[in-house]
């Protein structure tokens, strides 16, 4: 009786998912729909060079052929991928010299965003790549960074400054061909970030790139490409929201890290993009293709993810670990509220010897939401002495929702240690109570004892993201008690 | 300070208390005594608040105002503290964390203003000591791996922390052994002031020679039976509820 009262209690204070507007802003697009002819005019529009379109046009031929996976769990309607625009550019942004020159009304959305461009972030000390649906409009600090070597530019700037590194790399963790949604992102793909971090360089500052979906039916495709040269060592961060809409807006990006002897890639997601409202109307299809290769001997790749947003995430961000000695860290928190699916895991593929990896996973639903953790742990025949380490914990709030998790081992090496623990819990009403009896208020103990659950994977994030993150998980799960 | 009259509650539709009448002073230490299954939990969890305790008639003033409508959290923050019977483990959250969130939601619901990290440290610093909760306990997780006397001095020590006006102890001795009792009791005595009333909640005796109550109540069947002066707690050892229930027939 008392728990549903609570409830509607709850509900009516929820806070909106606070990043829902829409700028209102002349945008140019590609005509709707998906064909070779899409393809030529992004290609175009980036003014690429041949390889570039000839690559992108081999993608999309495969793609044609493809079906879109079925495997997870995770259910919607059938896309009609002719039904979508995939490109959608602000129409007096592309050649900007400074930030003066950028539209007020993009600069002004990222300040709603909490992402001050100019001075306040110079002082934050964070180099910002902004992609406003499909282009990017800003990056900060290119030239500090420049002095010390590392390139932070918009993938499309790389592609033509750039195309001896970007033809090396591109394409080679996760292959034109990899699975449905990075195929099509390969085709596709509009824009994103590049970095390079050259020999024995530690890149003086946090890198960041901040992804917005603005234009209605349009997909978003950005493409990340991260390079650690031979003992180099970069952070990199990453957020994403969107306006509310009420239809369902598809994101395919591709993200490929690679690491050299040595090297350190750290790669931090706070994944906010608009989830749908209560009903579960609305909100963003995140099927994402995100791999790390650690190339060289020694290196290492660490994720960490928050994901709060998106009506579905279909994402498993991977690790290769093919140098001897490398080391590969996934470090998650899911959260499922209303009627959201999050499918989302870890590949830890051990290839070389004496290859470490350890999986950390909070999967947090509320609820009628579904959340599961899928993972493979994968030991080859030369990986000697690999050792894998996975934890993944279930908290679930009310009766609603589901937990599922879906652990895949396969050792072919005698020596390997792998070890897998796995727990699920739900808030006990005794501790929301004793939370309440003590003065905290029903929302503040829900994000209380949540960010204890998920305190292991929050310590890894950078420490002003840290703070972000723990609010956004209490904003995730307002209205979720009963 | 606390005024209740002809309570009835139920839990999950079955009443547990039925006509519980019974009125603390500032200043004084009120005891229940009660078997098993009279309501002597139900009681504390009424007057906390406690979702799913329903009231079903008669009345609760505190501080003269009826705070029946008010939501657990809201009489934390005007004084009413419950130290539990079986303190819960939050994992991931610190003691200093859960002390520092709790006090300062209390402030913020009164008008006053948050209490910085500094402060607060301070604060619990002094506090602790006096209860021997030591530095490593702030820094676990709140009642993760505590035994059973660090549960309830830590349990004091917050009851120190928020100064409440009205203290209910829910069974506080149990699972405690002799030491931890006397260091528990010595921590309620020395909290006790004219401004402040308390509710000692046990099922033996033993307590009661530590924190010497001013009234004692025998709870049987959701309903007060017998009252009494402390005396009453030894008479009560002597013959076992089951004769003062008969008696009270």
């Amino acid at each position: 009786m008392a728990a549903v009262e609570t409830r509607e209690k709850v509900s009516q204070l929820g806070e909106k998912y606070k990043y829902g507007f829409v700028t209102d802003i002349e945008m140019e697009r590609a005509p709707k729909g998906l064909s070779e002819d899409t393809v030529r005019y992004i290609s175009a529009k980036k003014a690429e060079p041949e390889w570039m379109l000839e690559w992108r046009l081999g993608a999309f031929r495969r793609w044609v052929e493809m079906h879109e996976p079925d495997w997870a769990r995770v259910h919607y309607p059938e896309i009609d991928y002719q039904n979508a625009y995939y490109y959608a550019a602000p129409k007096n942004t592309p050649q900007k010299q400074s930030l003066d020159e950028v539209d007020p009304k993009l600069l002004e959305t990222y300040n709603k965003l909490g992402i001050p461009l100019s001075e306040q972030m110079m002082l934050a000390g964070v180099a910002v790549d902004a992609v406003f649906d499909s282009v990017s409009v800003a990056t900060t600090f290119k030239e500090k960074l420049n002095e010390a070597g590392v390139i932070f530019c918009p993938i499309s700037e790389a592609i033509r400054d750039y195309p001896d590194l970007v033809k090396k790399y591109l394409g080679t963790v996760v292959p034109v061909t990899d699975n449905f949604f990075a195929t099509l992102n390969s085709a596709v793909f509009s824009d994103g970030t590049f970095v390079y971090v050259p020999k024995g360089v530690r890149c003086p500052m946090e890198l960041s790139t901040y992804f917005r979906i603005n234009a209605s039916e349009t997909g978003q495709f950005e493409r990340t490409l991260i390079v650690a040269d031979e003992g180099a060592y970069v952070s990199y961060l990453e957020g994403c929201t969107a306006p509310k809409r009420d239809e369902n807006q598809l994101h395919a990006a591709v993200v490929e890290l690679i690491a050299l002897d040595g090297a350190e890639i750290k790669y931090s997601t706070v994944q906010n993009w608009y989830p749908g409202d209560e009903g579960g109307k609305g909100g963003i299809y995140n099927f994402v293709t995100k791999r790390g290769d650690c190339r060289g001997h020694g290196s290492k790749i660490s994720w960490t993810q928050v994901e709060t947003g998106s009506a579905i995430t279909w994402k498993y961000p991977s690790c290769i670990l093919r140098g001897d000695n490398s080391v590969g860290e996934f470090y998650s928190i899911a959260i499922a509220n209303n009627y959201q699916q999050a499918d989302t895991g870890t590949k830890m593929i051990h290839l070389g010897k004496n290859t470490r990896s350890r999986i950390i996973s909070k999967g947090i639903s509320a609820g009628k939401a579904q959340n599961t953790y899928r993972g493979l742990v994968s030991v080859h025949p030369k990986a000697a002495s690999a050792r894998n380490y996975t934890q993944c914990d279930s908290l679930l709030i009310g009766g609603s929702c589901g937990a599922h998790t879906v652990p895949y081992i396969e050792s072919r090496n005698p020596t390997a240690r792998i070890e897998h623990e796995a727990t699920t819990s739900k808030i006990a009403d005794d501790q929301l109570f004793y939370c309440l009896q003590r003065g905290i208020g029903q929302e503040e103990a829900v994000a209380l004892i949540v960010n204890g659950f998920c305190k292991e994977v929050l310590q890894q994030l950078p420490m002003e993201f840290a703070v972000e993150a723990q609010k956004l998980v209490g904003i995730s799960l307002e209205g979720s008690v009963g | 300070m606390l005024e209740i009259k002809n309570l009835h509650a139920a839990v999950d539709g079955k009443e547990i208390l039925k006509g519980l009448s019974l009125t603390v002073n500032a200043g004084e230490v009120h005891a229940i005594m009660g078997p098993n299954g009279s309501g002597k939990s139900t009681l504390s969890y009424v007057l906390a608040g406690r979702a799913g305790y329903e009231i079903t008639g008669g009345s609760i003033a505190y501080k003269g105002e009826d705070i029946n409508a008010l939501p657990p959290e809201a009489r934390a923050a005007k004084g009413v503290f419950l130290a539990m019977q079986y303190p819960v483990e939050i994992p991931g959250v610190t003691t200093l964390t859960f002390l520092k969130t709790a006090l300062n939601a209390q402030r913020r619901a009164r008008g006053e203003k948050d209490l910085d990290a500094m402060t607060v440290l301070k604060l619990v610093r002094g506090k602790a000591a006096e209860l021997r909760v030591s530095e490593d306990m702030l820094k676990r997780a709140l009642n993760v791996g505590f035994s059973g006397g660090e549960k309830k001095r830590l349990e004091i020590l917050q009851m120190s922390l928020f100064e409440p006006s009205l203290a209910i102890l829910d069974e506080t001795d149990s699972g405690l052994d002799i030491d931890a009792l006397r260091l528990v009791a010595e921590g309620v005595n020395a909290l006790r002031s004219p401004d402040r009333a308390m509710l000692v909640i046990t099922h033996y005796q033993r307590l009661l020679e530590y924190i010497v109550p001013d009234r004692i109540h025998v709870l049987s069947g959701g309903r007060i039976i017998k009252e009494g002066g402390k005396e009453l707690a030894l008479e009560l050892e002597a013959k076992g509820y089951e004769q003062i229930i008969k008696d009270a027939a």
